[in-house]
């Protein structure tokens, strides 16, 4: 038998180790999803509010709040928190959570490890915070101010920040690997007897090309990472020219990775679409097949137009040219994803509950992001926009709308499978307004600040960018407020609540609305049948 | 299919092959070092120019009157101009500035500029110069004959010298480039291992 059954011999449900020690020792798959989204929502109101007092200081011209070097090391560790801390554990904890129950696994092939997965992360965010910490007692000069792509040569010759940075990515991309590694073993070696992998949810499927985009990109952050620190302290010159080093091999080897991990964050969430949108319009899945083929075409084009990101750093036009059409190709198959996720609604039985209206709300907005990065990827075009607030209000529209929407979209979803109660649906109906309208006040006027000029990462700017700021600043406090409403919404969802059945949703399909809510601290210990 | 009830050993195999993957991804990165480093010399992509390695086979290192080589044939039709300009990098207590700012020539022509380097400090410093020539697309086409930045250099204390470059903007170099500019980074030698450029040029 797998190991999870065997752990289960050791520890009958219902014998755990109490308080923290649980916590600390779990190897259940339900414990450390949970462990990961409670992780993951603290870190988005840490990374939340560093850029909320970035806003502040660009609500008017002039400096306010704060210095510079304090502005730069703002922007560059909310970006690595949000990516890093708040969006990729929030994917990982719902893979925690959902594949076994979907795929009908008594839990995650590798439950040790799984284990050490998440409790990497705790250390690598305090590594990240901790230089400002530092800094307040006149330790070094705070945390890493080059922003969250560490480009040469800024940061061979950064302070301290720099290091704790570089040590933080190292971890958490080992924890993210030991992660996909989990996830691929779980998904190839532990279906339900009959479940092919052309019957794997559209969820598992998203996740399992995101697992193998990380086990191929994120060794080679870490490589660029190393070298950098080499660069740094043991006297190598990778990027330093003054040995004869290249600072734009460094934003090579970085893009190599980040444009991927642009898809990393979205697959899980292209992943979930499909089930909320059937569920909620009472339809299968329209194009099950292309769905699955275009996360495939689209997994392997991320790893071949990297160099889209850095346009503007003198490249020959053949390059330009190949990056620009190999970028603009990944619109193909994403228009494929669009038009399965509106067709799947096309003619439903719609209802609009929280999480469908996410999920809607998701598909415009990331529409939005779809459309600015062809403007984006078209080299001409980008001479002007590139390292502008257009860029900034591009990635925040997919991100933000993409990624973070989302994931609520799922949390509110799924939550009352977790938690075997119904949340309020009045107060996730006005979290989803509030986000929605604040989310379009806070950056759509960044778009046009891009396009009259505004460069992104500076802490002052000229007198004609002051009103559109203004209202950025605004929206991103309303929107930054509103998030409070979704966290007692969880909160009291978690405390009690009007009970859910098993099947929470009336159109919802899928091995785990078989299963009570909440699920026992032990499922599929004899794995369904699929016909 | 038989995923009912997987074996660890059926895991194991598995994470046998992602943990290669994973190893795979991570020499890969390193291995990027010196492929960037072929394709920018053999391209010219990103302003590297060609190193002293390749006017061996054609004029030898000591400039066109050691070789019998033809002289590359001069295309009088049309100009480009070519722009110098300097910086010296921190750390490094020199001056620098180019001693012609700017040059028009016919493409084949062989030119013959200066530098003054002057070494404010009261102490000797070793310094290497290293050139980056804009656009890229021109790169492989700008032919340094005789540089300084082919070697390192000393300058004693208050020291003051003017730097030769010889060079040869080439022909075959696209029409639409009308204009070259050679920038050059000197860099302190001292206390910082040997340079790449200069361990090329002693193998």
């Amino acid at each position: 038998m797998s190991t999870a059954t065997t752990h289960t011999a050791e520890h009958p449900a219902g014998e755990y180790h109490g308080g923290l020690l649980r916590w600390l020792t779990t190897t259940n798959h339900k414990d450390i999803g949970t462990m990961y989204l409670t992780f993951s929502l603290i870190m988005f109101f840490v990374g939340g509010l560093m850029i909320l007092a970035v806003r502040a200081e660009l609500f008017s011209p002039g400096l306010q709040l704060m210095q510079p070097e304090f502005f730069n090391q703002l922007i560059g560790v909310h970006a690595l928190v949000m990516i890093f801390a708040a969006l990729m554990p929030a994917a990982t904890g719902f893979a925690n959570w959902m594949l076994p129950l979907m795929i009908g696994a008594p839990d995650m092939a590798l439950p040790r490890l799984n284990n050490w997965g998440f409790w990497l992360l705790p250390p690598a965010a305090i590594l990240l915070t901790l230089p400002f910490t530092l800094a307040l007692f006149g330790i070094g000069d705070g945390a890493l101010a080059t922003g969250w792509t560490f480009y040469a040569p800024l940061s061979v010759q950064g302070g301290m920040g720099v290091d704790f940075a570089i040590l933080a990515v190292h971890i958490l991309g080992i924890s993210s690997i030991m992660g996909s590694i989990n996830i691929i073993v779980t998904i190839f070696n532990m279906r339900a007897p009959g479940m092919t992998m052309m019957k794997l949810p559209l969820f598992a499927w998203g996740w399992l090309i995101t697992a193998f985009l990380l086990i191929a990109t994120l060794p080679v952050l870490a490589g660029a990472v190393t070298m950098l620190l080499t660069d740094r302290h043991f006297g190598t010159h990778f990027f330093d020219a003054a040995g004869g080093g290249d600072p734009i091999l460094f934003q090579h080897l970085f893009w190599f990775f980040g444009h991927p991990e642009v898809y990393i964050l979205l697959l899980p969430v292209w992943g979930l679409m499909p089930h909320v949108l059937s569920t909620f319009s009472r339809k299968p899945t329209y194009g099950y097949k292309a769905q699955v083929y275009s996360f495939i075409a689209i997994g392997l084009l991320s790893v071949v137009v990297w160099a889209h990101h850095f346009f503007t750093a003198g490249m020959p036009v053949p390059a330009l040219v190949y990056f620009m059409f190999s970028t603009m190709a990944i619109s193909l198959p994403l228009a494929v994803l669009f038009f399965c996720w509106i067709a799947t609604m096309w003619k439903g039985a719609m209802t609009f509950e929280t999480p469908m209206l996410f999920a809607v709300g998701f598909i415009v907005l990331f529409g939005i992001a779809g459309l600015t990065g062809l403007i984006l990827a078209d080299v001409a075009a980008d001479a002007q926009y590139h390292h502008s607030y257009f860029v900034v209000a591009h990635f925040h529209y997919a991100l933000f709308a993409g990624g973070i929407m989302g994931v609520m979209t799922g949390v509110y979803y799924w939550l009352p499978k977790w938690t075997g109660h119904m949340y309020s649906e009045k107060l996730g109906k006005l979290h989803f307004w509030l986000t929605v309208v604040s989310f379009n006040l806070t950056f759509l006027p960044q778009f046009f600040l891009g396009l009259a000029g505004m460069p992104r990462r500076i802490p002052d700017y000229a007198l004609q960018f002051a009103e559109f700021n203004a209202i950025s600043t605004l929206g991103a406090f309303v929107l930054g407020f509103s998030q409070l409403l979704f966290a007692w919404n969880i909160w009291s969802c978690v405390r009690g609540g009007p009970k859910v059945e098993s099947r929470v949703w009336e159109g919802a399909e899928g091995l785990e609305w078989e299963l009570p809510s909440p699920p026992p601290h032990h499922t599929w210990e004899i794995q369904p049948v699929i016909k | 299919m038989d995923q009912a009830q997987p074996t660890p050993a059926s895991h194991n195999r598995l994470i046998g092959k992602l943990l290669l993957m994973v190893a795979g991804a991570f020499v890969f990165a390193f291995a990027l070092v010196p492929l960037y480093d072929v394709l920018c010399a053999a391209t010219g992509f990103n302003g590297k120019t060609a190193g002293p390695g390749v006017i061996r086979d054609g004029f030898g290192v000591g400039g066109l009157q050691t070789a019998a080589a033809p002289a590359p044939k001069v295309d009088t039709g049309r100009t480009v101009r070519v722009e110098f300009t300097g910086t010296v990098m921190p750390g490094l207590p020199w001056d620098m500035r180019p001693l012609t700012i700017s040059l028009d020539i016919h493409p084949g022509e062989l030119q013959q500029v200066s530098y003054l380097v002057r070494n404010t400090s009261n102490r000797t410093i070793v310094g290497q110069a290293v050139p980056s020539v804009t656009p890229g697309q021109a790169a492989q086409h700008f032919e340094k004959i005789e540089c300084f930045c082919f070697s390192q250099q000393t300058l004693g204390p208050g020291e003051a010298r003017e730097m030769p470059l010889a060079f040869i903007v080439k022909p075959e170099v696209d029409r639409s480039i009308r204009h070259i500019t050679l920038s050059y980074a000197f860099f302190s030698v001292d206390g910082q291992r040997q340079t790449l450029t200069s361990s090329r040029e002693a193998q």
